[in-house]
Protein backbone atom coordinates (compact mmCIF):
# COMPACT_ATOMS: atom_id res chain seq x y z
CA UNK A 1 0.00 0.00 0.00
CA UNK A 2 2.79 2.41 0.81
CA UNK A 3 3.66 4.52 -2.22
CA UNK A 4 5.89 7.03 -0.53
CA UNK A 5 9.17 6.66 1.27
CA UNK A 6 9.34 7.38 4.97
CA UNK A 7 11.24 10.62 4.43
CA UNK A 8 8.51 11.79 2.07
CA UNK A 9 5.87 10.92 4.65
CA UNK A 10 7.77 12.79 7.32
CA UNK A 11 7.86 15.83 5.05
CA UNK A 12 4.10 15.54 4.57
CA UNK A 13 3.66 15.37 8.34
CA UNK A 14 5.76 18.51 8.77
CA UNK A 15 3.73 20.32 6.12
CA UNK A 16 0.50 19.36 7.87
CA UNK A 17 1.87 20.64 11.17
CA UNK A 18 2.87 23.94 9.58
CA UNK A 19 -0.60 24.26 8.10
CA UNK A 20 -2.23 23.54 11.47
CA UNK A 21 -0.23 26.27 13.22
CA UNK A 22 -1.10 28.74 10.48
CA UNK A 23 -4.80 27.84 10.51
CA UNK A 24 -5.01 28.18 14.28
CA UNK A 25 -3.36 31.61 14.06
CA UNK A 26 -5.49 32.78 11.16
CA UNK A 27 -8.88 31.48 12.28
CA UNK A 28 -8.33 31.52 16.06
CA UNK A 29 -9.13 27.82 16.24
CA UNK A 30 -8.20 26.21 19.56
CA UNK A 31 -7.07 22.62 20.28
CA UNK A 32 -3.78 23.05 18.41
CA UNK A 33 -1.94 20.73 20.81
CA UNK A 34 -4.51 17.99 20.20
CA UNK A 35 -4.34 18.53 16.44
CA UNK A 36 -0.54 18.28 16.34
CA UNK A 37 -0.60 15.19 18.51
CA UNK A 38 -2.36 12.98 15.94
CA UNK A 39 -0.74 14.18 12.70
CA UNK A 40 1.54 11.17 12.23
CA UNK A 41 -1.34 8.79 12.90
CA UNK A 42 -3.37 10.37 10.10
CA UNK A 43 -0.36 10.34 7.77
CA UNK A 44 0.14 6.63 8.44
CA UNK A 45 -3.55 6.03 7.76
CA UNK A 46 -4.12 8.22 4.72
CA UNK A 47 -0.77 7.65 3.02
CA UNK A 48 -0.34 3.95 3.52
CA UNK A 49 -3.23 2.18 5.12
CA UNK A 50 -6.73 3.26 4.13
CA UNK A 51 -8.29 1.81 1.03
CA UNK A 52 -10.11 4.94 -0.03
CA UNK A 53 -10.30 6.90 -3.25
CA UNK A 54 -11.14 10.59 -3.46
CA UNK A 55 -12.58 9.94 -6.94
CA UNK A 56 -14.98 7.39 -5.49
CA UNK A 57 -15.55 8.64 -1.94
CA UNK A 58 -18.81 6.74 -1.41
CA UNK A 59 -17.56 3.33 -2.53
CA UNK A 60 -19.46 0.84 -0.39
CA UNK A 61 -16.33 -1.18 0.36
CA UNK A 62 -14.06 1.74 1.30
CA UNK A 63 -12.16 1.72 4.56
CA UNK A 64 -13.70 4.18 7.01
CA UNK A 65 -11.82 6.58 9.23
CA UNK A 66 -13.78 8.22 12.05
CA UNK A 67 -12.22 11.10 13.93
CA UNK A 68 -13.83 10.56 17.28
CA UNK A 69 -11.67 13.25 18.90
CA UNK A 70 -13.47 15.87 16.84
CA UNK A 71 -11.52 18.73 18.39
CA UNK A 72 -8.63 17.74 16.11
CA UNK A 73 -10.83 18.53 13.10
CA UNK A 74 -8.20 20.72 11.45
CA UNK A 75 -5.83 17.74 11.18
CA UNK A 76 -8.57 15.85 9.36
CA UNK A 77 -9.37 18.79 7.08
CA UNK A 78 -5.73 19.40 6.10
CA UNK A 79 -5.28 15.69 5.44
CA UNK A 80 -8.48 15.29 3.43
CA UNK A 81 -7.58 18.35 1.38
CA UNK A 82 -4.09 17.03 0.63
CA UNK A 83 -5.59 13.66 -0.33
CA UNK A 84 -8.08 15.30 -2.70
CA UNK A 85 -11.28 14.69 -0.75
CA UNK A 86 -11.95 18.25 0.37
CA UNK A 87 -11.81 20.65 -2.59
CA UNK A 88 -9.50 23.66 -2.21
CA UNK A 89 -12.33 26.15 -2.24
CA UNK A 90 -14.10 24.38 0.62
CA UNK A 91 -10.85 23.95 2.50
CA UNK A 92 -9.88 27.60 2.17
CA UNK A 93 -13.25 28.75 3.47
CA UNK A 94 -12.58 27.12 6.87
CA UNK A 95 -13.24 29.58 9.67
CA UNK A 96 -15.53 31.79 7.63
CA UNK A 97 -19.19 32.12 8.58
CA UNK A 98 -21.32 29.78 6.50
CA UNK A 99 -18.43 27.50 5.55
CA UNK A 100 -18.96 23.78 5.17
CA UNK A 101 -16.24 22.91 7.68
CA UNK A 102 -17.07 23.65 11.30
CA UNK A 103 -14.57 23.54 14.17
CA UNK A 104 -15.73 19.98 14.79
CA UNK A 105 -16.51 17.71 11.82
CA UNK A 106 -20.01 17.40 10.40
CA UNK A 107 -20.87 14.14 8.59
CA UNK A 108 -20.32 14.49 4.85
CA UNK A 109 -18.92 11.32 3.32
CA UNK A 110 -18.73 12.85 -0.16
CA UNK A 111 -15.74 14.87 1.07
CA UNK A 112 -14.39 12.12 3.30
CA UNK A 113 -15.94 13.17 6.60
CA UNK A 114 -17.33 9.85 7.77
CA UNK A 115 -19.03 10.97 11.00
CA UNK A 116 -20.09 13.93 13.05
CA UNK A 117 -18.02 14.36 16.19
CA UNK A 118 -17.35 16.90 18.88
CA UNK A 119 -19.12 15.21 21.73
CA UNK A 120 -16.72 12.53 22.86
CA UNK A 121 -17.40 8.83 23.13
CA UNK A 122 -19.65 8.41 20.09
CA UNK A 123 -17.56 7.22 17.18
CA UNK A 124 -16.42 3.86 18.52
CA UNK A 125 -20.09 2.85 18.66
CA UNK A 126 -20.76 4.32 15.21
CA UNK A 127 -17.72 2.41 13.97
CA UNK A 128 -19.02 -0.75 15.60
CA UNK A 129 -22.23 -0.41 13.60
CA UNK A 130 -20.23 0.17 10.42
CA UNK A 131 -17.95 -2.79 11.10
CA UNK A 132 -20.98 -4.99 11.73
CA UNK A 133 -22.53 -3.75 8.46
CA UNK A 134 -19.34 -4.82 6.66
CA UNK A 135 -19.67 -8.28 8.10
CA UNK A 136 -23.38 -8.66 7.34
CA UNK A 137 -22.84 -7.44 3.77
CA UNK A 138 -19.81 -9.72 3.41
CA UNK A 139 -17.56 -6.80 2.51
CA UNK A 140 -13.92 -6.46 3.46
CA UNK A 141 -13.61 -2.87 4.62
CA UNK A 142 -12.13 -1.88 7.94
CA UNK A 143 -13.19 0.90 10.29
CA UNK A 144 -10.51 2.93 12.07
CA UNK A 145 -11.68 5.08 14.97
CA UNK A 146 -9.29 7.64 16.46
CA UNK A 147 -10.04 8.56 20.06
CA UNK A 148 -8.21 10.71 22.57
CA UNK A 149 -7.10 9.34 25.91
CA UNK A 150 -9.36 11.80 27.73
CA UNK A 151 -12.23 10.50 25.63
CA UNK A 152 -11.84 7.12 27.30
CA UNK A 153 -13.43 8.74 30.38
CA UNK A 154 -16.76 8.32 28.59
CA UNK A 155 -18.69 5.21 29.60
CA UNK A 156 -20.06 4.63 26.11
CA UNK A 157 -16.51 3.81 24.93
CA UNK A 158 -16.53 0.83 27.25
CA UNK A 159 -20.03 -0.22 26.24
CA UNK A 160 -18.73 -0.49 22.69
CA UNK A 161 -15.53 -2.12 23.91
CA UNK A 162 -17.58 -4.90 25.51
CA UNK A 163 -19.86 -5.55 22.56
CA UNK A 164 -17.40 -5.57 19.64
CA UNK A 165 -15.43 -8.68 20.67
CA UNK A 166 -18.68 -10.61 21.23
CA UNK A 167 -19.33 -10.26 17.49
CA UNK A 168 -15.71 -10.90 16.52
CA UNK A 169 -15.47 -7.59 14.70
CA UNK A 170 -11.88 -8.02 13.58
CA UNK A 171 -12.34 -5.17 11.12
CA UNK A 172 -12.89 -2.59 13.88
CA UNK A 173 -9.84 -0.67 15.02
CA UNK A 174 -9.73 1.66 18.02
CA UNK A 175 -6.69 3.91 18.00
CA UNK A 176 -6.08 5.93 21.16
CA UNK A 177 -3.98 9.07 20.71
CA UNK A 178 -2.39 8.68 24.11
CA UNK A 179 -0.77 12.06 24.73
CA UNK A 180 -1.40 11.88 28.47
CA UNK A 181 -3.22 15.20 28.66
CA UNK A 182 -6.84 16.14 28.66
CA UNK A 183 -8.37 19.62 28.79
CA UNK A 184 -7.44 20.48 32.35
CA UNK A 185 -4.84 18.02 33.50
CA UNK A 186 -2.86 14.82 33.20
CA UNK A 187 -5.26 12.16 31.96
CA UNK A 188 -3.79 9.49 34.22
CA UNK A 189 -4.34 11.67 37.29
CA UNK A 190 -7.95 12.56 36.43
CA UNK A 191 -9.13 8.99 35.90
CA UNK A 192 -7.35 5.68 36.12
CA UNK A 193 -6.24 5.54 32.51
CA UNK A 194 -3.01 3.65 32.98
CA UNK A 195 -2.65 0.25 31.33
CA UNK A 196 -5.10 1.12 28.58
CA UNK A 197 -3.61 -1.64 26.47
CA UNK A 198 -4.35 -4.17 29.20
CA UNK A 199 -7.81 -2.72 29.70
CA UNK A 200 -8.74 -3.32 26.07
CA UNK A 201 -7.09 -6.72 26.21
CA UNK A 202 -9.19 -7.64 29.23
CA UNK A 203 -12.29 -6.58 27.28
CA UNK A 204 -11.41 -9.09 24.56
CA UNK A 205 -9.51 -6.93 22.10
CA UNK A 206 -6.27 -7.64 20.31
CA UNK A 207 -4.19 -4.90 21.85
CA UNK A 208 -1.01 -3.16 20.70
CA UNK A 209 1.15 -0.28 21.77
CA UNK A 210 3.03 1.82 19.25
CA UNK A 211 4.99 5.04 19.02
CA UNK A 212 2.32 7.36 17.61
CA UNK A 213 4.97 9.43 15.84
CA UNK A 214 6.65 6.50 14.10
CA UNK A 215 4.88 6.48 10.76
CA UNK A 216 6.67 3.37 9.51
CA UNK A 217 5.81 1.33 12.60
CA UNK A 218 2.17 2.42 12.42
CA UNK A 219 1.97 1.65 8.69
CA UNK A 220 3.16 -1.87 9.37
CA UNK A 221 0.77 -2.35 12.25
CA UNK A 222 -2.29 -0.84 10.53
CA UNK A 223 -1.69 -2.74 7.31
CA UNK A 224 -1.68 -6.06 9.14
CA UNK A 225 -5.31 -5.63 10.27
CA UNK A 226 -7.29 -7.90 10.56
CA UNK A 227 -4.53 -9.55 12.51
CA UNK A 228 -5.87 -13.10 12.39
CA UNK A 229 -7.04 -13.11 16.01
CA UNK A 230 -10.72 -12.64 15.07
CA UNK A 231 -10.80 -9.85 17.63
CA UNK A 232 -11.24 -6.11 17.22
CA UNK A 233 -7.94 -4.30 17.41
CA UNK A 234 -6.98 -1.60 19.94
CA UNK A 235 -3.85 0.43 19.32
CA UNK A 236 -2.49 2.64 22.04
CA UNK A 237 -0.45 5.22 20.16
CA UNK A 238 1.93 6.95 22.55
CA UNK A 239 2.13 10.56 21.48
CA UNK A 240 3.23 14.00 22.61
CA UNK A 241 0.65 16.72 22.72
CA UNK A 242 1.82 19.63 20.54
CA UNK A 243 4.33 17.35 18.79
CA UNK A 244 6.67 18.98 16.28
CA UNK A 245 6.86 22.45 17.77
CA UNK A 246 9.27 22.45 20.70
CA UNK A 247 7.59 25.18 22.71
CA UNK A 248 4.21 23.50 22.39
CA UNK A 249 5.30 19.95 23.11
CA UNK A 250 3.78 18.48 26.24
CA UNK A 251 2.56 21.94 27.31
CA UNK A 252 -1.16 21.69 27.91
CA UNK A 253 -1.64 25.44 27.60
CA UNK A 254 -1.82 24.79 23.87
CA UNK A 255 -5.09 22.96 24.33
CA UNK A 256 -6.76 26.36 24.14
CA UNK A 257 -4.00 28.86 23.36
CA UNK A 258 -3.87 30.52 19.92
CA UNK A 259 -0.43 31.12 18.38
CA UNK A 260 0.50 34.71 17.48
CA UNK A 261 2.51 35.65 14.39
CA UNK A 262 5.86 35.21 16.19
CA UNK A 263 4.82 31.75 17.33
CA UNK A 264 3.92 30.88 13.75
CA UNK A 265 7.30 32.03 12.40
CA UNK A 266 9.18 30.15 15.09
CA UNK A 267 7.11 27.02 14.50
CA UNK A 268 7.57 27.09 10.73
CA UNK A 269 11.33 27.51 11.17
CA UNK A 270 11.45 24.50 13.47
CA UNK A 271 9.49 22.48 10.96
CA UNK A 272 11.98 23.53 8.25
CA UNK A 273 9.18 25.12 6.30
CA UNK A 274 10.72 28.58 6.23
CA UNK B 1 -48.82 -3.42 21.45
CA UNK B 2 -45.43 -5.10 21.74
CA UNK B 3 -46.67 -8.31 20.12
CA UNK B 4 -48.10 -6.28 17.25
CA UNK B 5 -44.73 -4.61 16.88
CA UNK B 6 -42.73 -7.85 16.88
CA UNK B 7 -45.09 -9.57 14.44
CA UNK B 8 -45.19 -6.61 12.08
CA UNK B 9 -41.44 -6.05 12.07
CA UNK B 10 -40.90 -9.72 11.37
CA UNK B 11 -43.27 -9.54 8.42
CA UNK B 12 -41.58 -6.41 7.08
CA UNK B 13 -38.09 -7.83 7.55
CA UNK B 14 -39.04 -10.61 5.15
CA UNK B 15 -39.62 -8.06 2.41
CA UNK B 16 -36.73 -5.71 3.16
CA UNK B 17 -33.33 -7.09 4.07
CA UNK B 18 -32.13 -3.69 5.25
CA UNK B 19 -34.29 -3.98 8.36
CA UNK B 20 -32.21 -4.90 11.39
CA UNK B 21 -33.38 -5.15 15.01
CA UNK B 22 -31.18 -4.16 17.95
CA UNK B 23 -32.47 -5.05 21.38
CA UNK B 24 -31.37 -3.71 24.74
CA UNK B 25 -31.55 -7.12 26.38
CA UNK B 26 -35.33 -7.44 26.38
CA UNK B 27 -37.96 -9.19 24.29
CA UNK B 28 -35.93 -12.32 23.82
CA UNK B 29 -38.78 -14.80 23.36
CA UNK B 30 -40.82 -12.27 21.41
CA UNK B 31 -38.20 -12.25 18.66
CA UNK B 32 -37.53 -16.00 18.56
CA UNK B 33 -38.89 -16.50 15.06
CA UNK B 34 -37.31 -13.27 13.84
CA UNK B 35 -33.98 -14.54 15.11
CA UNK B 36 -34.29 -17.93 13.51
CA UNK B 37 -35.49 -16.46 10.20
CA UNK B 38 -32.96 -13.64 10.07
CA UNK B 39 -30.04 -14.60 12.31
CA UNK B 40 -27.77 -11.88 10.95
CA UNK B 41 -30.36 -9.16 11.47
CA UNK B 42 -31.08 -9.40 15.18
CA UNK B 43 -28.55 -8.28 17.78
CA UNK B 44 -28.93 -8.22 21.52
CA UNK B 45 -26.73 -5.24 22.36
CA UNK B 46 -26.88 -5.83 26.09
CA UNK B 47 -27.86 -3.22 28.63
CA UNK B 48 -26.11 -0.33 26.94
CA UNK B 49 -28.53 2.02 25.24
CA UNK B 50 -25.96 4.67 24.38
CA UNK B 51 -23.83 2.22 22.43
CA UNK B 52 -26.88 0.59 20.86
CA UNK B 53 -28.18 3.92 19.57
CA UNK B 54 -24.88 5.04 18.03
CA UNK B 55 -24.35 1.56 16.64
CA UNK B 56 -27.75 1.80 14.97
CA UNK B 57 -26.68 5.11 13.43
CA UNK B 58 -23.48 3.45 12.19
CA UNK B 59 -25.51 0.67 10.56
CA UNK B 60 -27.80 3.27 9.00
CA UNK B 61 -24.75 5.09 7.63
CA UNK B 62 -24.01 1.85 5.77
CA UNK B 63 -27.48 1.52 4.26
CA UNK B 64 -29.40 -0.45 6.89
CA UNK B 65 -32.73 0.47 8.47
CA UNK B 66 -32.09 -0.25 12.14
CA UNK B 67 -34.77 -0.48 14.80
CA UNK B 68 -33.65 -0.17 18.42
CA UNK B 69 -35.93 -1.76 20.97
CA UNK B 70 -35.95 -1.59 24.74
CA UNK B 71 -37.87 -0.08 27.67
CA UNK B 72 -38.80 3.40 26.60
CA UNK B 73 -37.46 5.24 29.64
CA UNK B 74 -34.03 3.85 28.80
CA UNK B 75 -34.27 3.96 25.02
CA UNK B 76 -34.94 7.70 25.05
CA UNK B 77 -33.58 9.58 28.05
CA UNK B 78 -30.63 7.33 28.81
CA UNK B 79 -29.22 7.84 25.33
CA UNK B 80 -30.68 11.23 24.47
CA UNK B 81 -27.40 12.67 23.25
CA UNK B 82 -26.77 9.70 20.96
CA UNK B 83 -30.26 10.21 19.53
CA UNK B 84 -29.69 13.95 19.18
CA UNK B 85 -26.30 13.77 17.46
CA UNK B 86 -25.76 10.39 15.83
CA UNK B 87 -29.36 9.87 14.73
CA UNK B 88 -30.99 13.30 14.37
CA UNK B 89 -28.10 15.63 13.49
CA UNK B 90 -26.76 13.09 11.01
CA UNK B 91 -30.38 12.52 9.92
CA UNK B 92 -30.22 8.72 9.86
CA UNK B 93 -33.17 6.38 9.30
CA UNK B 94 -33.07 4.86 12.78
CA UNK B 95 -36.36 3.85 14.39
CA UNK B 96 -36.37 4.02 18.16
CA UNK B 97 -39.07 1.80 19.60
CA UNK B 98 -39.79 2.08 23.30
CA UNK B 99 -41.95 -0.36 25.22
CA UNK B 100 -43.58 0.76 28.46
CA UNK B 101 -44.71 4.24 27.44
CA UNK B 102 -46.20 6.44 30.16
CA UNK B 103 -47.26 4.49 33.23
CA UNK B 104 -47.25 1.03 31.64
CA UNK B 105 -44.56 -0.07 34.09
CA UNK B 106 -45.78 2.15 36.94
CA UNK B 107 -45.26 -0.46 39.64
CA UNK B 108 -41.52 -0.55 38.90
CA UNK B 109 -41.29 3.07 40.15
CA UNK B 110 -40.26 6.24 38.36
CA UNK B 111 -37.15 4.57 36.93
CA UNK B 112 -39.41 2.66 34.52
CA UNK B 113 -42.09 5.31 34.02
CA UNK B 114 -41.82 7.40 30.88
CA UNK B 115 -43.49 10.75 31.37
CA UNK B 116 -40.85 13.04 29.86
CA UNK B 117 -39.82 11.16 26.72
CA UNK B 118 -42.17 12.87 24.27
CA UNK B 119 -41.02 16.26 25.49
CA UNK B 120 -37.35 15.40 25.09
CA UNK B 121 -37.61 13.77 21.68
CA UNK B 122 -40.03 16.11 19.96
CA UNK B 123 -37.67 19.07 20.31
CA UNK B 124 -34.99 17.32 18.29
CA UNK B 125 -34.80 18.56 14.70
CA UNK B 126 -35.45 15.85 12.05
CA UNK B 127 -37.21 13.62 14.60
CA UNK B 128 -40.74 12.26 14.07
CA UNK B 129 -42.65 11.22 17.21
CA UNK B 130 -45.43 8.63 17.03
CA UNK B 131 -47.52 7.36 19.95
CA UNK B 132 -49.89 4.68 18.65
CA UNK B 133 -53.27 4.38 20.35
CA UNK B 134 -53.71 0.64 19.92
CA UNK B 135 -52.08 -2.41 18.36
CA UNK B 136 -53.47 -1.61 14.91
CA UNK B 137 -51.90 1.80 15.02
CA UNK B 138 -48.61 0.16 16.06
CA UNK B 139 -48.66 -1.83 12.84
CA UNK B 140 -49.50 1.27 10.84
CA UNK B 141 -46.77 3.26 12.60
CA UNK B 142 -43.96 0.80 11.95
CA UNK B 143 -44.89 0.53 8.27
CA UNK B 144 -45.03 4.29 7.86
CA UNK B 145 -41.83 4.84 9.84
CA UNK B 146 -39.84 2.47 7.65
CA UNK B 147 -40.98 4.37 4.57
CA UNK B 148 -40.00 7.73 6.00
CA UNK B 149 -36.22 7.34 5.70
CA UNK B 150 -35.44 9.51 8.73
CA UNK B 151 -35.34 9.34 12.53
CA UNK B 152 -38.57 8.13 14.15
CA UNK B 153 -39.55 7.47 17.74
CA UNK B 154 -42.42 5.01 18.30
CA UNK B 155 -43.78 4.88 21.83
CA UNK B 156 -45.49 1.61 22.70
CA UNK B 157 -47.45 0.67 25.80
CA UNK B 158 -46.93 -2.97 26.84
CA UNK B 159 -49.25 -5.89 26.09
CA UNK B 160 -52.95 -6.74 25.86
CA UNK B 161 -54.24 -3.19 25.63
CA UNK B 162 -57.86 -3.00 24.39
CA UNK B 163 -58.21 -2.47 20.66
CA UNK B 164 -59.93 0.68 19.47
CA UNK B 165 -59.83 -0.01 15.74
CA UNK B 166 -61.23 -3.25 14.34
CA UNK B 167 -58.82 -3.30 11.42
CA UNK B 168 -55.77 -1.47 10.18
CA UNK B 169 -56.82 2.19 9.91
CA UNK B 170 -55.57 4.51 7.19
CA UNK B 171 -52.37 5.41 8.93
CA UNK B 172 -50.46 8.41 7.72
CA UNK B 173 -47.72 10.12 9.74
CA UNK B 174 -48.94 13.54 10.83
CA UNK B 175 -52.62 12.82 10.17
CA UNK B 176 -54.96 12.33 13.09
CA UNK B 177 -57.65 9.65 12.90
CA UNK B 178 -61.20 10.56 13.92
CA UNK B 179 -62.35 7.46 15.80
CA UNK B 180 -65.64 8.89 17.06
CA UNK B 181 -67.57 11.88 15.81
CA UNK B 182 -69.18 14.39 18.16
CA UNK B 183 -70.40 17.95 18.32
CA UNK B 184 -69.80 19.51 21.76
CA UNK B 185 -66.23 18.91 22.75
CA UNK B 186 -63.21 17.24 21.17
CA UNK B 187 -60.73 14.84 22.72
CA UNK B 188 -57.33 14.78 21.07
CA UNK B 189 -55.60 11.71 22.41
CA UNK B 190 -52.07 10.56 21.87
CA UNK B 191 -50.88 7.07 22.72
CA UNK B 192 -52.04 4.41 25.13
CA UNK B 193 -54.81 6.45 26.79
CA UNK B 194 -56.94 6.08 23.66
CA UNK B 195 -59.19 3.39 25.22
CA UNK B 196 -59.70 5.65 28.27
CA UNK B 197 -60.61 8.56 26.03
CA UNK B 198 -63.14 6.35 24.22
CA UNK B 199 -64.73 5.15 27.48
CA UNK B 200 -64.86 8.66 28.93
CA UNK B 201 -66.50 9.88 25.72
CA UNK B 202 -69.12 7.12 25.95
CA UNK B 203 -69.87 8.00 29.55
CA UNK B 204 -70.17 11.70 28.74
CA UNK B 205 -72.54 11.01 25.89
CA UNK B 206 -74.79 9.19 28.42
CA UNK B 207 -75.16 12.52 30.17
CA UNK B 208 -75.83 14.37 26.94
CA UNK B 209 -72.36 15.65 26.08
CA UNK B 210 -71.33 14.73 22.56
CA UNK B 211 -67.61 14.09 22.32
CA UNK B 212 -65.47 13.73 19.22
CA UNK B 213 -62.41 11.54 19.75
CA UNK B 214 -59.33 11.88 17.57
CA UNK B 215 -56.33 9.62 17.76
CA UNK B 216 -53.43 12.01 17.31
CA UNK B 217 -50.89 9.25 17.00
CA UNK B 218 -48.29 11.64 15.61
CA UNK B 219 -47.07 14.24 18.09
CA UNK B 220 -44.53 15.55 15.63
CA UNK B 221 -45.30 16.75 13.04
CA UNK B 222 -48.64 17.97 14.38
CA UNK B 223 -51.69 17.64 12.17
CA UNK B 224 -52.19 21.39 11.83
CA UNK B 225 -55.07 21.08 9.42
CA UNK B 226 -57.01 19.00 11.91
CA UNK B 227 -56.09 21.33 14.77
CA UNK B 228 -57.37 24.36 12.83
CA UNK B 229 -60.59 22.50 12.16
CA UNK B 230 -61.31 21.37 15.71
CA UNK B 231 -60.27 24.63 17.36
CA UNK B 232 -62.64 26.56 15.11
CA UNK B 233 -65.50 24.11 15.54
CA UNK B 234 -65.67 23.05 19.19
CA UNK B 235 -66.09 24.91 22.48
CA UNK B 236 -63.40 22.87 24.21
CA UNK B 237 -60.50 20.86 22.90
CA UNK B 238 -59.00 18.47 25.43
CA UNK B 239 -55.63 16.82 24.94
CA UNK B 240 -55.14 13.49 26.69
CA UNK B 241 -51.85 11.68 27.17
CA UNK B 242 -50.00 9.49 29.65
CA UNK B 243 -47.14 11.96 29.80
CA UNK B 244 -46.25 15.18 31.54
CA UNK B 245 -48.42 18.11 30.57
CA UNK B 246 -45.24 20.16 30.28
CA UNK B 247 -43.66 19.65 26.93
CA UNK B 248 -45.73 16.67 25.90
CA UNK B 249 -48.49 16.45 23.35
CA UNK B 250 -50.68 18.97 25.20
CA UNK B 251 -47.68 21.25 25.48
CA UNK B 252 -47.05 21.05 21.77
CA UNK B 253 -50.69 21.86 20.96
CA UNK B 254 -50.43 24.82 23.38
CA UNK B 255 -47.35 26.04 21.51
CA UNK B 256 -49.16 25.70 18.21
CA UNK B 257 -52.19 27.52 19.59
CA UNK B 258 -50.14 30.47 20.82
CA UNK B 259 -49.05 31.12 17.24
CA UNK B 260 -52.61 31.13 15.88
CA UNK B 261 -55.13 33.94 15.64
CA UNK B 262 -57.83 33.81 18.36
CA UNK B 263 -59.63 30.47 18.16
CA UNK B 264 -63.11 29.50 19.26
CA UNK B 265 -62.09 26.56 21.40
CA UNK B 266 -60.31 26.69 24.73
CA UNK B 267 -57.50 24.16 25.22
CA UNK B 268 -57.55 21.90 28.28
CA UNK B 269 -54.60 19.58 28.84
CA UNK B 270 -54.96 16.25 30.61
CA UNK B 271 -51.71 14.55 31.48
CA UNK B 272 -49.45 14.09 34.46
CA UNK B 273 -48.57 17.14 36.59
CA UNK B 274 -45.02 18.20 37.42
CA UNK B 275 -44.30 15.57 40.06
CA UNK B 276 -42.86 12.10 40.63
CA UNK B 277 -44.72 9.25 42.31
CA UNK B 278 -42.74 8.11 45.35
CA UNK B 279 -44.84 5.02 46.08
CA UNK B 280 -45.66 1.59 44.73
CA UNK B 281 -48.78 0.87 42.73
CA UNK B 282 -49.84 -0.48 39.37
CA UNK B 283 -50.76 1.45 36.24
CA UNK B 284 -54.36 1.92 37.33
CA UNK B 285 -53.25 3.23 40.71
CA UNK B 286 -50.72 5.55 39.08
CA UNK B 287 -53.32 6.91 36.68
CA UNK B 288 -55.50 7.68 39.68
CA UNK B 289 -52.52 9.28 41.44
CA UNK B 290 -51.84 11.55 38.47
CA UNK B 291 -55.49 12.24 37.66
CA UNK B 292 -55.87 10.60 34.28
CA UNK B 293 -58.45 7.84 34.86
CA UNK B 294 -61.70 7.71 32.95
CA UNK B 295 -63.71 8.86 35.99
CA UNK B 296 -61.37 11.74 36.72
CA UNK B 297 -61.53 12.89 33.11
CA UNK B 298 -65.34 12.65 33.09
CA UNK B 299 -65.56 14.62 36.35
CA UNK B 300 -63.24 17.26 34.97
CA UNK B 301 -65.36 17.69 31.85
CA UNK B 302 -68.55 17.99 33.91
CA UNK B 303 -66.95 20.76 35.97
CA UNK B 304 -65.77 22.45 32.82
CA UNK B 305 -69.20 22.36 31.24
CA UNK B 306 -70.79 23.70 34.44
CA UNK B 307 -68.43 26.65 34.59
CA UNK B 308 -69.05 27.73 30.99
Amino acid sequence: MMNSSISELELIARKIRGELVKISNKTHTAHLGSALSCVDILVALYWGTLKTDSKDPLNIDRDRFLLSKGHAATTLYVTLNMRGFIPNETYESFGQPGCLLAEHPIYKPSIGIESTSGSLGHSLSLGLGMALASKINKLSYRVFVLMSDGECNEGSVWEAAMLAPAHKLENLVAIVDFNRWQATGRSEEITSLSSLKEKFQAFGWSSYEVNGHDIKAMNELFSAIPDGSHKPVAIIANTIKGKGVSFMEDDNNWHYRIPNNDHVTAALKELHLL
Amino acid sequence: MREAFSKEIEKLAGADNRIIVLSGDIGNKMFDTFKSNYPDRFYNCGISEANMTSMAAGLAMCGFKPVTYTITAFNTLRCLEQIRLDVCFQNMPVIIVGVGGGLSYASLNATHQALEDIACLRVLPNMTVICPGDAWEVRGAINAALNLNGPVYIRLAKKNEPLVHDKMPDFEIGKGIIVKSGTDICFLNTGNTLPIAMKAAAKLSDSGISVQVVSMHTVKPLDQELLKDVFSKFQHVITIEEHSMSGGFGGSVAEWLSDQPQQKARLIRIGTPDKFMYEGGDQEYARQFFGITQDQIVARIHNLMKST
